[in-house]
C-alpha cells in the first residue's frame, strides 16, 4: 500500500517534470524559430497582405515577387557563387594551415614552442577591430618585406580581391584561426602517443605518420574546423566589408541591399519607396543568403554534436 | 640503420628531426602571425600615440603622445557611453548565457522524445545569429511591427504582473529587475548560446555514468547529483565558456562599429587606434577578473 503510494508520487514527479521539460524545450524552440517563420510568411507575403490585420503568418495572397526582387537585386546566382568559392577556399586552406600548427604544437616540441603557443592564445583574445587598421593599410600597399617593389617596381593594392582571405588562411590567421589551432591541439594531445610511437617503428618518417595516421584518427576535430570555419566566413561581415568593397559576396550584397533597393526604387516605375516594402524585400534577401547554410545545417547538424564531444575542447 | 647523411648536414637524432618538422610545419603561422598579428599590433600601438595625415608624399606619422585617448576619452561624443554600454551589456549577458546554456545543456542531454530535432534547434543559432544577418535583422520593420503587436498583448502584463508578485513574496528588487531584463533579452541570449551549449554537452557527456549510478544507490535526488557532480565536473568548462562569450561579443556590438567607423568612415586613424586599444584593455581587465575568480572555484579531477 504505501509502496504503491510512494510509487504513484514518483510517478506524479517524473511526468510533471517531463511536462514542464516539454513546455520549455518548445517554447525555447519557438523563440528560436520565430524570426525564420517570420521571414519565411513575409517573404511569400503579397504587398496587401502587409497592412492586413487579420494576416499574423498565413498570407491571403502568395507571391513571389519579393523573391524576384531580392534575387534581382542582390545579383543572387554570381554572388551564391563567388560566395561559395571564397568560402570554400578560405575553409580548406584554414583547416590544412591549422592542422599542421596544431599538430606541430601538440607532438613536435621544439625550443620555444610552448612561447609560440601563447601567441596563439594572444591571437584568440585580442578584438580583431584592434589591428584592423594596420592591417588594412599593410594590404592597400602590399610589398611583402619590399620583395614585390624590387621585382615590378611598385607594390600592389590588394584590397578588393580574394587574396587578403587567402593569404590569411594559409598562414592561419584568418577569422578565429586561432581558435581552430587550440582545437586541433587539444584534439592531437588526446592521440595516444604510442599510435605515433608505433608508426615511427614500422619506419613511417613524422610526414608520413601525420598524414597517414594521425589525419584519419582527427576526422572529428577536422570536420568541426571545416564547419565553423565555413560558417562564420559566410557569415563574417566584418572582415569581408573591408577587404571586398565591389566584390559580390553574400555578406556585402546583404550590407548594401537596402541601398541599392531605395536606388531601384527611386529610379524605377514605383516611386513610392514604402519603408515596410523595402524591409519585407530585406527579410527576403536575408532568408536567401542563409538558405544554402540552413541545407548544409540539415546535412550535417549531427556531426556538430557528435563531432565537438570528440574534439577534446572539453578534456 | 647507417645515419643517413644529407647535404653534409650532421646526423640527427630522431628528437632533433622531429623539432625541425615542428618549426617547419608552424612556420605558416608563424609567418601570419609576424605579419598578420604581430606587426599590426605594434603599428596600431604606434598609431594610437600618433596623429596620421595622408599627403601627397604617402602618411606622414607624428608622435602626440596621449592625445588621442584623451580624444577619445574627454572629446568624442559617442565613445565613452558606447564603451561603458557595450561593457554593462556583455557583464549582464555572460553569466545570463553561461547558466542558461548550462541548463540547457543538461536539458538536452536527457533522454526524451524528439530530442534529436530539439538538439538541431537549439544550435542553429550557431550559424544563423552571427555577423551580418544580426546586424539586418535589428533594422527589419515588419519584425519590429510584429514584436510590438506581440509584447502590446499578453507578454508584458505578463512580466509585470510576474514582477510584482515576486517584490511582494519578498524577493530583493535588484534580483527582480535582473530576471525581467533577462526575460527581455531572451532572444539575444539564445542565439548567442549555441556554441556554449555544444560545448557544456559534449563536457557532461565525459561524465562518466559510474558517479550518477554510484549517487543513485546512495540516494541522491536529481537535483543534488546535479549539484554535487554534474557541476563540478563541467565547472573548468564554465571558465572556457565565460572567455568564449565574451571573445564572441567582439563580433556583435556597437564598439566594434564606432571603432570602424571612426577609421573607414571619417579616416581617423590614430583615435580609433586609441578607441581600439582602450577597448582592448578593458576586455583584458574584465577576462583577468573573471579568470581570476573563477579559477579559484574550478574543481580538476587530477
Amino acid at each position: 500500500m504505501i509502496m504503491a503510494q510512494l510509487l504513484s508520487l514518483e510517478n506524479w514527479k517524473r511526468w510533471l517534470w517531463t511536462i514542464v521539460r516539454l513546455v520549455l524545450i518548445v517554447g525555447l524552440s519557438f523563440v528560436i524559430l520565430y524570426p525564420i517563420i517570420q521571414k519565411i510568411s513575409t517573404s511569400i507575403k503579397d504587398k496587401a497582405d502587409l497592412y492586413s490585420p487579420i494576416v499574423v503568418f498565413i498570407p491571403e495572397h502568395y507571391t513571389l515577387d519579393n523573391f524576384k526582387q531580392a534575387i534581382a537585386i542582390m545579383d543572387y546566382w554570381e554572388t551564391l557563387f563567388n560566395t561559395f568559392a571564397l568560402t570554400g577556399t578560405t575553409t580548406i586552406l584554414t583547416a590544412v594551415s591549422c592542422a599542421l600548427a596544431g599538430y606541430a604544437f601538440a607532438r613536435l616540441k621544439f625550443k620555444g614552442s610552448n612561447l609560440l603557443f601563447a601567441g596563439v592564445i594572444l591571437t584568440i583574445l585580442v578584438p580583431p577591430t584592434t589591428i584592423l587598421i594596420p592591417i588594412y593599410m599593410n594590404l592597400k600597399d602590399f610589398t611583402l618585406m619590399g620583395l614585390i617593389p624590387l621585382l615590378t617596381g611598385k607594390s600592389v593594392n590588394l584590397l578588393d580581391s580574394y587574396w587578403p582571405f587567402i593569404l590569411t588562411s594559409i598562414t592561419a590567421n584568418s577569422l578565429k584561426a586561432g581558435l581552430y589551432i587550440f582545437i586541433f591541439r587539444q584534439f592531437f594531445r588526446g592521440i595516444p602517443k604510442e599510435v605515433e610511437e608505433a608508426a615511427y617503428i614500422d619506419g613511417a618518417g613524422v610526414g608520413s605518420t601525420f598524414l597517414r595516421i594521425m589525419l584519419p584518427n582527427a576526422v572529428p576535430s577536422i570536420i568541426t574546423v571545416l564547419l565553423f570555419s565555413f560558417v562564420w566566413q559566410w557569415n563574417d561581415s566584418f572582415f569581408t566589408t573591408t577587404y571586398l568593397t565591389s566584390s559580390k559576396v553574400m555578406s556585402t550584397q546583404l550590407s548594401s541591399l537596402p541601398y541599392n533597393l531605395s536606388i531601384l526604387l527611386e529610379g524605377g516605375a514605383t516611386t513610392n519607396k514604402d519603408p515596410f516594402f523595402m524591409s519585407m524585400v530585406q527579410d527576403t534577401g536575408i532568408l536567401l543568403a542563409i538558405l544554402p547554410l540552413v541545407i548544409l545545417y540539415l546535412f550535417v547538424q549531427r556531426y556538430f554534436v557528435e563531432s565537438i564531444e570528440r574534439t577534446g575542447i572539453v578534456g | 640503420m647507417k645515419p643517413i647523411i644529407k647535404f653534409g648536414f650532421k646526423p640527427r637524432t630522431y628528437g632533433e628531426q622531429k623539432a625541425l618538422l615542428g618549426v617547419l610545419y608552424v612556420l605558416p603561422w608563424l609567418l601570419g602571425f609576424l605579419f598578420f598579428f604581430l606587426i599590426p599590433l605594434i603599428y596600431s600601438l604606434q598609431y594610437s600615440f600618433s596623429s596620421i595625415k595622408a599627403n601627397a608624399s604617402g602618411m606622414s606619422i607624428e608622435f602626440i603622445g596621449f592625445a588621442n585617448y584623451v580624444e577619445a576619452l574627454t572629446v568624442n561624443t559617442s565613445f565613452n557611453r558606447t564603451l561603458t554600454e557595450s561593457i554593462v551589456n556583455m557583464v549582464i549577458n555572460v553569466p545570463l548565457i553561461v547558466i542558461f546554456s548550462l541548463f540547457l545543456a543538461v536539458l538536452l542531454n536527457q533522454k526524451f522524445f524528439g530530442r534529436a530535432i530539439a538538439r538541431s534547434i537549439f544550435f542553429l543559432p550557431v550559424i544563423l545569429a552571427s555577423g551580418v544577418i544580426a546586424n539586418l535583422e535589428t533594422s527589419s520593420l515588419v519584425q519590429a511591427i510584429n514584436e510590438q503587436n506581440a509584447t502590446g498583448g499578453v507578454f508584458s502584463t505578463g512580466t509585470i504582473e510576474m514582477a510584482k508578485i515576486m517584490v511582494r513574496s519578498g524577493v530583493n528588487e535588484d534580483v527582480v529587475f535582473y530576471l525581467m531584463d533577462a526575460v527581455d533579452r531572451i532572444y539575444q541570449i539564445v542565439s548567442q548560446s549555441g556554441v556554449q551549449i555544444l560545448i557544456f554537452l559534449a563536457g557532461i557527456q565525459t561524465i562518466s555514468p559510474q558517479l550518477y549510478e554510484a549517487s543513485k544507490i546512495e540516494g541522491a535526488t536529481g537535483y543534488e547529483s546535479f549539484w554535487k557532480i554534474t557541476f563540478p565536473m563541467v565547472s573548468p568548462l564554465i571558465l572556457v565558456n565565460v572567455i568564449y562569450t565574451i571573445i564572441d561579443s567582439f563580433s556583435r556590438n556597437n564598439m566594434t562599429t564606432l571603432i570602424k567607423e571612426t577609421g573607414f568612415t571619417s579616416f581617423n586613424f590614430g583615435l580609433s587606434s586609441a578607441m581600439a586599444w582602450i577597448y582592448f584593455l578593458a576586455i583584458m581587465i574584465i577576462l583577468l577578473i573573471s579568470t581570476y575568480f573563477i579559477s579559484k572555484r574550478v574543481f580538476y579531477q587530477e
